[in-house]
């Protein structure tokens, strides 16, 4: 570590680690960044720029840094691109490597872009890419997305875990900087609920990067020690470092994204990876402090050009050494302190450009002279030199308008500081203007919530810690709680003064070489003002059209500047040019903590039936309908499903098949006013239906449309047992509970859902009494005693049983419900009673040929939400006298009973071995020029065994008139000739319903 | 996240809820009576204001009852939960609120 200061700063140079960047070896101390240790080894050149393959370093030494992204990783699991080298804590073992170059970081082909820049401005894809037409997918935008671009994404399923937790606290406090080390002591010291989290692996801030400050009598970094510990002592105050406040959200809810293992290495921690905490904080103190500002001129991009207080920090907080010949380039009086510190550890300072021209702090020129540094005002750069490392830099005097070449390894810029206000911004409150900083701070809240320290445009130690209490103490006020005594904190330090500028600091600035804005998108001074020249004001319209702060680090460095050019480029004020809007999250976070747990099996719940290990026992596929795994058909040896099918619909039709059918919604409506509820929420009459009678019930929305359907038994006077469809029960229950609670709240009734609660076990087919009788108890389940449509009470096996007597397959066919514990029990004992009539496990397959094959609809498959119950067939099932019922007032409107709406018709096939497709369109005359006529389209279509022949149902404009006519079905191949029948295809007179 | 006060159970989440629509929209009493124009407004005309907005919220997660909510759509800021079938205390000063973007407290 040729670039290592023997002493100081925050690393452990007992803990030395290896790590390789590009393949080669290196090594670091235990507390380094991966930036930090790469400056410590001299390795400046990080990675390759998106557009033009700009050979960039590190700009900063944080969360804002826009060049050195890099991919960290060992395996195509783990490995995690564009990650911040700034941020990415060094462990044993790490393996990262650079991106966007090839073959190598320093020899990049990819860099002939470079060479082409005049064609990739502003809006090139736009222009550049138009013609000929189709060639921007096939060929343009692939080459693009290639040449340009970022790390590449792990191809490997994540193998970490992700947790998610919530939390409650008085006051929260982002950013552990001095202000906000000072709030947290204030909330921590009154006895609230207090959660303080910062993004960096320490507490501290800027603090871990102070050599001189003294605090409350003691040295900056003892007094953060001391402030650190009291914290921690505290039982009512949680500390998060690693912890990003990523996004703010209503009512101040904000997401925190803690990554709890990362610095270990991989694999190496039992804790997950990352945990993102989901706050609820009574109030919010905003500590988020501020990212200094580049100042902009030529080739401002090289290796080696750095924004001035993270050299300082390199140095200070890591003892990493960022060059050893130096020019400053400021327009602010930070940069001298910089230059001052490097000085002090041995770096030589060719000169401090200063673009002021009688820099407001005389001390600091003062004290930059007396250490016999060179202190130019007026003076700014105008050009760089050096291939992949700053080699050389011209000064030009403004006034004199001289110019001199200086030789240097290292370029710090400091163009003042912008309050980093993203948070406030996203909590919706109101940004000002302030023309004394140059910047936008938080104006009026919109939440719960206050700004303080440099966040806020409080630049000096001493203020920034006083106004970290105060906040701190007012949001323990605004919370509710007993405020602890003011403390004041005696600060020694030297002011800074608050000085910047935005956009070009001067018209010297040649126009010649290129000047980045966005060093991560790689948008350009001239880009800018090229968007302006072709018309775009607004400054959310530069941003998308140049991508100007549209990258990863969505500006952070980037967009104060970007504004600052549309201003001088449109001479308008900063304030009339606006700002754009500051989205989350704050920084990238990975899709891992918004999954969390809800992974593979846990991504959603499954439902299964009390039959379900039968079904799979005995060989069933399934499939998911909604949230259930329902039995689709049994395969038995090698059957495809078309012959399973067949065979089960034939067992069924001929002999008996069984079914499980408890995955059906099932609603129990109890109460004094049941059948009146009933009589409003159906299109059916209920009032007449006699207990122990079933009906089948059709269920409009207010908008006259079939919503669901349903079996409905009456058990009791007061009492109705409601099947819905599988995928409806939760929509029908909800509907019902609406126009109960908000609409009918006068009338006596309760709402439980029982889909749990019941298995249902369907028996269908000729022999279908024959198996049950000897099972059942108490119930005369013979035809005269148990018509068609009836429910009865009684016992199967000894376990209390609804027993219906209703048809989904129009055969003779009941239903046996039992309580959900007794299914399988009882389902075997039927399938052994079955045993001596070849009893047939069927699946939800069969059970919709075999309702097709009679023309009974599926809601969903048949409607589609514009389907009234006359469209269906169903218009016998809607209560005539009735005077009103959800969906009634609606089926009176003209369109709803317009002669040529779509109606269910069935369809044969002239070749009856052809199966039509499910959804294909129908058409009159296939001939007809493309687009045709659409007026219908099929809706369900199978093989029927029962019918040796193809059956199908469709919706069809007008469809009933059109019986006996023929119609086509155009398909890839040809058109499909068609009859149109009625949609009964099988036993038309229900004679088979008595078995 | 909206913060959410169940007249019934307190402050909850957004997700024990349900959103509900507009709320004070009252069924007809006699659906037939109205003529296609008033019909087709009951079933399909909602207003979208930029500002305080009465809808109905549902504690589906929670107690499973329907209630009314005054947010203002700007600031998401809530002024009042109320039962089904009350009227929300004083609403006398919506419109300042609404005017100058309502803290939420």
């Amino acid at each position: 570590m040729k670039c290592r200061l023997p002493s100081g700063g925050c690393v452990d140079r007992s803990k030395p680690l290896k790590f390789t960047f590009d393949g080669k070896t290196y090594s670091g101390y235990a507390g380094d960044t991966l930036a930090s240790a790469l400056i410590a080894n001299g390795v400046h050149l990080v990675g390759r720029s998106f557009k033009y393959h700009r050979p960039r370093g590190f700009l900063s030494a944080g969360s804002d840094e826009p060049n050195a992204l890099v991919g960290v990783g060992s395996d195509s699991a783990r490995y995690t691109p564009n990650l911040r080298a700034t941020q990415v804590e060094l462990y044993d073992g790490l393996v990262a490597e650079s991106q966007n170059r090839w073959p190598s970081l320093s020899l990049d082909f990819g860099g002939v872009s470079n060479l082409f820049s005049r064609f990739l401005t502003a809006g090139f894809y736009y222009k550049t890419f138009m013609w000929p037409a189709g060639a921007w997918k096939a060929l343009y935008e692939p080459m693009i997305r290639k040449a340009a671009g970022l790390g590449k994404a792990p191809v490997s399923p994540d193998p970490d875990r992700y947790t998610q937790v919530y939390a409650h606290c008085d006051v929260l406090i982002v950013g552990a900087g001095p202000a906000g080390l000072a709030a947290a002591l204030a909330a921590g010291r009154s006895g609230v609920r207090v959660i303080l989290c910062d993004e960096q692996d320490q507490l501290g801030g800027t603090l871990l990067s102070e050599r001189k400050a003294i605090i409350d009598g003691e040295p900056a970094a003892d007094w953060l020690a001391r402030a650190v510990q009291e914290l921690a002592s505290r039982s009512n105050v949680t500390l998060l470092s690693r912890t990003t406040a990523f996004g703010w959200y209503p009512h101040n809810f904000l997401g925190l994204c803690q990554r709890v293992t990362d610095h270990l290495g991989e694999g190496r921690a039992k804790a997950p990876r990352e945990r993102m905490w989901q706050v609820r904080a009574r109030e919010v103190v905003l500590a988020a402090g501020a990212i200094e500002r580049p100042l902009l001129f030529p080739d401002n991009d090289r290796p080696g050009v750095m924004m001035a207080e993270a050299a300082r920090t390199y140095l200070n907080r890591y003892g990493a050494i960022p060059g050893s010949k130096a020019v400053v380039f400021t327009a602010c009086d930070s940069a001298y302190r910089v230059a001052l510190e490097l000085k002090e550890s041995g770096v030589h300072i060719a000169a401090i450009a200063d673009v002021r021209s009688s820099p407001r702090g005389g001390p600091w020129i003062e004290r930059a002279r007396a250490a016999g540094i060179d202190v130019r005002p007026s003076t700014v750069v105008t050009a760089t030199y050096g291939r992949l490392h700053i080699s050389h830099a011209d000064l030009t005097d403004e006034t004199t308008g001289k110019s001199e070449t200086l030789p240097c390894d290292l370029l710090l810029t400091s163009g003042g500081f912008t309050p980093s206000v993203h948070l406030f911004s996203q909590s919706r409150g109101k940004l000002v203007y302030d023309e004394g900083i140059k910047a936008y701070i938080p104006g009026e809240s919109a939440e719960c919530e206050r700004s303080v320290g440099a966040c806020r445009g409080v630049f000096d130690l001493g203020a920034v810690i006083a106004n970290g209490f105060s906040g701190g103490l007012d949001a323990v006020r605004a919370a509710g709680g007993k405020p602890a005594p003011e403390h004041k904190f005696p600060v020694f330090a030297q002011s800074l003064g608050q000085d910047g500028v935005i956009g070009l600091a001067s018209k010297v600035v040649k126009r010649g070489g290129r000047t980045w804005v966005d060093f991560q998108n790689d948008v350009t001074v001239k880009d800018i003002e090229l968007a302006t020249r072709e018309g775009f004001r607004s400054i959310e319209h530069v941003k998308r059209y140049t991508t100007t702060g549209m990258a990863t680090d969505q500006g952070k460095t980037s967009n104060m500047n970007a504004l600052g050019i549309v201003s001088q480029t449109l001479d308008l004020p900063v304030s009339t040019v606006g700002l754009t809007t500051f989205r989350p999250p704050f920084t990238p976070t990975t899709f891992g903590i918004f999954a969390g747990q809800s992974r593979r099996e846990l991504f959603d719940p499954v439902r299964q039936t009390s039959i379900h290990d039968w079904a799979e026992e005995n060989g069933a596929v399934f499939e998911d309908v909604s949230l259930w795994k329902r039995a689709r058909y049994f395969p038995r040896h090698a059957e495809d499903m078309d012959a399973a099918v067949k065979r089960e619909c034939a067992a069924t039709r001929q002999s008996v098949g069984i079914f499980d059918g408890t995955t059906l919604g099932k609603i129990e409506v109890v109460g004094k006013d049941a059948a009146e509820f009933m009589n409003r929420m159906y299109t059916n009459a209920w009032t007449k239906l006699e207990p122990g009678r079933l009906r089948y019930g059709v269920m409009l929305r207010e908008d006259g449309f079939i919503m669901d359907d349903g079996v409905v038994g009456r058990m009791a006077a007061d009492r109705f047992h409601v099947t819905t469809t599988t995928g409806g029960a939760a929509r029908v229950l909800a509907l019902m509970e609406d126009y109960l609670q908000t609409e009918w709240s006068d009338l006596d009734v309760w709402l439980t859902s029982t889909t749990e609660q019941w298995a249902v076990i369907a028996i269908q087919g000729p022999n279908a009494r024959k198996v049950l009788q000897p099972l059942i108890q108490d119930i005369d389940i013979s035809p005269e005693a148990m018509p068609h449509m009836s429910v009865r009470e009684g016992y199967i096996c000894g376990i209390p049983t609804r027993l219906f007597r209703v048809s989904f397959s129009g055969e003779l066919g009941f239903e046996v419900n039992v309580p959900m514990g007794y299914g399988r029990g009882v389902w075997e004992a039927i399938f052994a009673a079955g045993k001596a009539y070849d009893i047939t496990p069927y699946g939800t397959e069969a059970m919709h040929v075999l309702r097709a094959e009679k023309g009974y609809i599926i809601v969903g498959q048949e409607t589609d939400g514009t389907v009234t119950p006359d469209d269906v067939g169903l218009s016998w099932a809607v209560g005539k006298t009735k005077k009103d019922f959800v969906g009634k007032r609606s089926l009176a409107r003209p369109a709803m009973t317009a002669a040529d709406r779509k109606q269910l018709v069935g369809l044969l096939t002239v070749d009856p071995k052809v199966v039509l497709e499910e959804g294909a369109q129908i058409v009159v005359d296939p001939r007809e020029q493309i687009p045709m006529t659409m007026i219908g389209h099929v809706t369900s279509s199978y093989w029927s065994a029962a019918l040796d022949r193809s059956i199908a149902l469709a919706l069809v404009r007008g469809g009933r008139a059109r019986i006996g006519t023929r119609l086509s079905v155009p398909m890839p191949n040809g058109p499909i000739t068609t009859e149109v029948v009625p949609p009964v295809f099988y036993d038309p007179k229900g004679e088979r319903l008595d078995g | 996240m909206l913060l959410i006060t169940c007249p019934f159970c307190g402050p909850r989440p957004e997700i024990e809820f349900s959103y509900g629509g507009q709320a004070h929209i009252e069924r007809p009493k006699d659906p037939m009576s109205l003529d296609d124009q008033s019909w087709a407004e009951y079933l399909y005309i909602r207003s979208n204001p930029r500002g305080i907005h009465a809808e109905r919220w549902r504690h589906i997660n929670g107690c499973a009852r329907f209630f009314n909510v005054r947010r203002n759509t700007i600031t998401d800021e809530i002024l009042a939960t109320y039962k089904m079938g009350e009227s929300p205390a004083s609403c006398s000063e919506e419109l300042d609120l609404s005017a100058k973007g309502g803290a939420v407290r």
